[in-house]
């Protein structure tokens, strides 16, 4: 037996590094392009950059055309994760707490605003938005993407409340709290954890889609993803540029991954482990 | 199951209520509106009735589209399913290299859709791409651009080279759940590994599990961004799934009474799967 389960080990650690290395191996393509000139990736083929050049991410940085892409698509981001999050938590706690009339009906009609493609949703809300003042701003697309983003909330913050035991309010009722200081002093302190995993899902969800943040902007909201069409020019496609502006769309995921990294196994199972 | 009742639990939930109407039923009834009327682009509309919704599933270039999606949520499901069960058993438990693990699967999640086209679109091409250049020295002919087998090829690769991790990451939070008495009682009664996984490891991700052939199914069966940056729709219309052809019909056409009878016909597709989902979900936890 011993030396079936050490045979496991070295056979796991060889399967996950091949993986591991199909993961990365795309990525580190991009990251080999990004560092390289437009003549030197037309030219020769190398596995690494030979004269590494940082004048790709030089031409993003200082120009506003092109930063101003990141900050629209993170200020959409930030603003849509605060509204899902403060709407959704005082629904997960009914959904975990209390029966009410229609709450599975109401349940599962939040989720099919999950699973509705956003293909559908994008001519009328262009209209809508247009109709409404709202086009090419950073709430629209904020609003937007509150269509997938609040369901999905609700569902993993009703997961992790319902991992705390209910005598916990009760006791707290008892002791003379009222629902919005409880709520606020002692229950979202027990799902911290839960709230920054479903935050980390909303910041995920939006900063990914990109076919309504298109369709909802032109100018003054362009998500930076939809900037990256740009490089398509008369000229010819700029890889270098398209691969540094891809590198950088990488780098705001990672670092959130780094901070839930602990919790990211139990929130992509919605709480419900 | 012994939640009480209590109906002011509405006044919690209005919020959520209030904000996703605004954004689902709003737009819903927009898309109900154009699927029954006709017209000729001056603002005046003619009621249509029911021929857009005939016309839809009467139409051959949509059925064809419809079948290839079919064919490419099959495919990847049968694919991402096992592999991410297979990945999730061999992935470290505990200690810097599990937290590694986690980091770089969870990347390719938070790349833009269309960053992840673009990454493959880069790595598949012959003449400056990993993939494509090793390929041809190699001796394969392999061409995405031109060769619908290869389009395909790469659109799955692409698909688990994005998706698996989710599955696995799922898999894996099943996994952790397990106590260590479970192993250990196996240990004792000599249990051979295979039904280790039958009777005790699959058993307890069974609920994950469930949970990843929804989304993955519902998000497969969505696909737009990252085949349309990566061939387009192309080569010819060999991978022109049901979201791009929608949008080609919406935006790229301006044929909205189709369109919009599309949309409905589409979404209530998709709602009849995931229903059936959700039920079967909802009865396995209360059979637990």
């Amino acid at each position: 037996m011993a030396a079936v389960a050490e045979s496991k080990g070295r056979g796991s650690a060889l399967v996950m590094a091949v993986y591991l290395l199909f993961l990365m191996l795309p990525i580190y393509w991009l990251l080999n392009m990004s560092l390289k000139t437009n003549r030197e990736i037309l030219g020769v083929f190398s596995l690494w950059p030979q004269n590494p050049t940082l004048d790709n991410y030089r031409t993003i940085l200082t120009d506003p055309s092109w930063y101003m892409g990141y900050v629209n698509s993170l200020t959409y981001v930030v603003m849509n994760t605060a509204i899902s999050i403060t709407v959704a938590l005082p629904a997960a706690y009914a959904f975990s707490r209390y029966r009410f009339l229609g709450d599975k009906h109401l349940f599962f009609w939040l989720l099919t605003n999950r699973m509705a493609p956003a293909a559908v949703f994008a001519l009328p809300f262009f209209q809508l938005y247009s109709s409404i003042g709202l086009f090419d701003t950073h709430i629209a697309v904020a609003l937007a993407h509150c269509l997938f983003n609040v369901p999905l909330a609700v569902w993993i913050l009703e997961g992790f409340m319902s991992g705390v035991p209910r005598e916990i309010d009760e006791t707290a009722y008892i002791d003379g709290y009222s629902f919005p200081r409880f709520f606020v002093r002692i229950f979202m302190p027990l799902i911290a954890s839960g709230i920054g995993v479903a935050a980390f899902f909303c910041f995920m969800f939006s900063w990914v889609e990109l076919l309504l943040s298109r369709t909802l902007t032109s100018v003054n909201a362009k998500p930076i993803a939809a900037t990256m069409t740009r490089t398509v020019s008369a000229s010819g496609l700029d890889w270098g540029v398209l691969a540094a502006a891809g590198i950088l769309t990488i780098i705001p995921g990672a670092l959130v991954i780094w901070f839930v990294r602990n919790y990211i196994a139990k929130g992509f199972a919605l709480g419900r482990v | 199951m012994d939640k009480p009742v209590n109906n002011r639990a509405w006044f919690l939930v209005l919020p959520v209520l209030a904000l996703v109407a605004f954004s689902a039923i709003l737009p819903l009834m927009t898309v109900v509106n154009y699927s029954l009327q006709d017209t000729f682009g001056n603002n005046q509309f003619f009621w249509a009735g029911l021929e857009w919704f005939e016309e839809v599933i009467h139409s051959d270039r949509i059925r064809a589209a419809l079948g290839r999606q079919i064919i490419f949520s099959a495919t990847i499901l049968a694919i991402e399913i096992p592999l991410g069960i297979f990945i999730a058993l061999n992935m470290p438990k505990k200690g810097v290299w599990a937290s590694f693990c986690l980091v770089v699967m969870a990347l390719p999640l938070l790349i833009p859709w269309n960053v992840v086209g673009t990454i493959w679109q880069v790595f598949g091409r012959v003449d400056i791409g990993l993939l494509g250049y090793t390929l041809t020295k190699l001796g394969v002919s392999y061409n995405y651009v031109n060769d619908p087998v290869a389009a395909w090829i790469t659109i799955i690769v692409m698909d688990v080279w994005h998706w698996t991790s989710l599955v696995a990451l799922l898999c894996y939070a099943g996994l952790q759940s397990i106590p260590d008495a479970y192993y250990q009682a196996a240990r004792i009664d000599q249990a051979s590994r295979w039904k280790v996984f039958r009777y005790i490891e699959l058993p307890k991700m069974q609920g994950v599990l469930l949970i990843a052939v929804l989304l993955r199914f519902m998000d497969s069966f969505m696909i737009y961004t990252e085949p349309f940056v990566l061939t387009g729709g192309g080569p010819g219309n060999a991978t022109t799934f049901l979201s791009i052809d929608l949008v080609k019909m919406a935006v790229g056409q301006f044929d909205l009474g189709p369109a919009a009878a599309f949309s409905l016909i589409y979404f209530l597709v998709i709602l009849l799967i995931s229903f059936v989902f959700y039920t079967v979900m909802t009865k396995e936890g209360e059979a637990l």
